[in-house]
């Protein structure tokens, strides 16, 4: 009865502990992989505690309004941008440990040499609509 | 088709169901057969008894599934073995459910979607649009619930305190989408009531209304938070305190205090005070000593300190805020409030800013960011 979002970045996070880019992965490694997530999100339509997953092209744009009657302005990614959002999802659990527990079980989807990745993921409480009871 | 009363009488059929031995799944696919039936054949043929008649046919289709599955045998013999249903009243079936829904072995998000399926009676459509999930999520949660308890049968009421707590979860989910869920857990506890004698039950159900009667003074009508001491009086509803009140007194006098009513009286005092400043923040403490030594909660105590700081003073209210942790949840909010009123603004200020990046909800962390934005504009307009 509380969401979060699970942040899987391509850049920003730490680096993980098994740090083999994917595409030095083996075919089969990938498709492992691939499976993992497919089961793991599975799983959690079983019990009730999954929302959402969507994962994200690496590249976006940035787009900023330049004024009235002018068309916004975009621009590719910044050269600075020290973070990119490969995918996300979204849970529904009745607490924080149980959020931290999937997340964990996520970090460890397997990848080069069919190990653990230990990928940091970046785990974010929704902010909800106040309760009915607060003063 | 009167669909209020199909809802309000569902509960009771799954009930006399769930009484006589049913699993709790099959017998709830087999009222839902009943309702479907039920829609078919009434407004041509209503029935006089028309309890009595979902009854019928949901046993009927019961045992109709039950014995065309040949794995379930042995669970039809032990049906078979069960005593003719005797005349007990209604509301102790219902009870039966509550108590179920609210097994200690499912978790609080599972025994509240299971309490509003099955006590309820509400969709499970419903359900997922209040609670904002997908409706595949929500009914996966509800059938593991239902899994989860199909094994459990009944000797005698289990714990009321631990059926409070699921719906006093239910209240606090506020309400979105097309079903109001504080309105909901009231029905539902008013329900309880009826069926159960006990003080905390009235405790809580005083509890909600009074708090209910707040609820259209606590937000603007832009969504942002309206503080208890600013909320427009003449909004509050009336007849919803009376009641609250009159209910927790009558809870009271029977002298067998316990969380639900002591947090009313807190809610009694706040609702009789014609003004926020005629409020009776003495006998609050008093109420918040006693929520202390029944709950021993954190939250509690922080409540108290801000009940403190206004009885005694904000230096009062800081000292006791001093004995406690400071990473309690609304502690550093509490601690803005009362240094401003100490009239310490800076210290204030920043207070509130850290507060607004703790808030946990949205509304709250609005109403904390603009407490921030409006003493650093009178800060800059002084200094």
């Amino acid at each position: 009865m509380a969401k979060y979002l699970l942040l899987k970045h391509y850049r920003g996070a730490p680096a993980p502990v098994n740090d083999v880019p994917m595409d030095r992965w083996t075919p089969e490694e990938i498709s492992a992989h691939v499976q993992f997530m497919h089961d793991f999100a599975a799983r959690l339509e079983t019990s009730g505690e999954f929302v959402d997953a969507q994962a994200l092209a690496p590249e976006g744009s940035w787009v900023r309004y330049d004024g009235e009657g002018r068309p916004p302005v975009t621009d590719g990614p910044f050269a600075e941008t020290k973070d990119v959002i490969a995918g996300w999802m979204v849970i529904d659990v009745d607490s924080h440990e149980r959020a931290v527990e999937l997340a964990g079980e996520l970090s460890a989807a397997p990848g080069a040499g069919g190990r653990p990745i230990h990928e940091w993921l970046e785990l974010r409480p929704f902010l909800t609509a106040p309760p009915t009871v607060t003063e | 088709m009167d669909e209020a009363l199909l809802r309000s009488l569902t509960p009771g059929v799954l009930a006399v169901l769930v009484r006589r031995g049913a699993d709790f799944a099959a017998a709830e696919d087999a009222v839902q057969d009943a309702l479907l039936e039920a829609v078919r054949v009434w407004p041509a043929d209503p029935p006089r008894d028309p309890k009595g008649w979902l009854v019928t046919v949901a046993w009927r289709r019961f045992l109709d599934a039950t014995r065309s599955d040949a794995a379930r045998r042995r669970r039809e013999d032990r049906v078979d073995e069960e005593p003719a249903p005797g005349p007990a009243p209604a509301v102790d079936d219902t009870l039966r459910l509550y108590f179920l829904c609210a097994h200690p072995s499912l978790t609080p998000s599972s025994a509240v979607a299971l309490t509003l399926r099955a006590v309820g009676g509400l969709t499970t459509r419903q359900i997922a649009r209040a609670y904002l999930v997908p409706e595949a999520t929500m009914a996966q949660r509800i059938s593991r619930a239902k899994r989860t308890v199909s094994g459990v049968r009944f000797e005698r009421p289990g714990d009321v305190a631990t059926v409070l707590r699921v719906l006093y979860l239910v209240f606090n989910e506020g309400y979105s989408g097309d079903v109001d869920l504080s309105a909901e857990a009231i029905r539902l506890t008013r329900q309880l009531r009826s069926a159960v004698d006990h003080p905390e039950v009235a405790g809580l159900l005083a509890l909600m209304l009074l708090h209910h009667a707040r609820r259209a003074a606590r937000t603007a009508p832009d969504g942002s938070l309206v503080p208890l001491a600013d909320q427009d009086r003449g909004r509050w509803d009336t007849s919803a305190i009376a009641e609250g009140v009159a209910i927790l007194q009558a809870a009271l006098a029977r002298d067998r205090l316990g969380e639900f009513q002591a947090q009313a009286a807190v809610a009694a005092l706040h609702a009789d005070a014609p003004t926020a400043q005629e409020t009776d923040w003495v006998q609050i403490v008093e109420w918040y000593d006693e929520l202390a030594r029944l709950t021993a909660s954190p939250v509690v105590l922080l409540n108290r300190a801000v009940a403190v700081g206004e009885a005694d003073g904000p230096r009062a209210g800081l000292a006791a805020l001093g004995e406690l942790d400071p990473g309690l949840p609304r502690h550093t909010a509490a601690a803005a409030y009362l240094h401003e009123r100490d009239g310490d603004p800076a210290t204030a200020a920043r207070l509130y800013a850290e507060a607004a990046r703790q808030a946990s909800n949205l509304a709250e962390r609005d109403h904390l960011t603009r407490q921030a934005a409006r003493l650093n504009a009178r800060l800059r307009d002084t200094g």
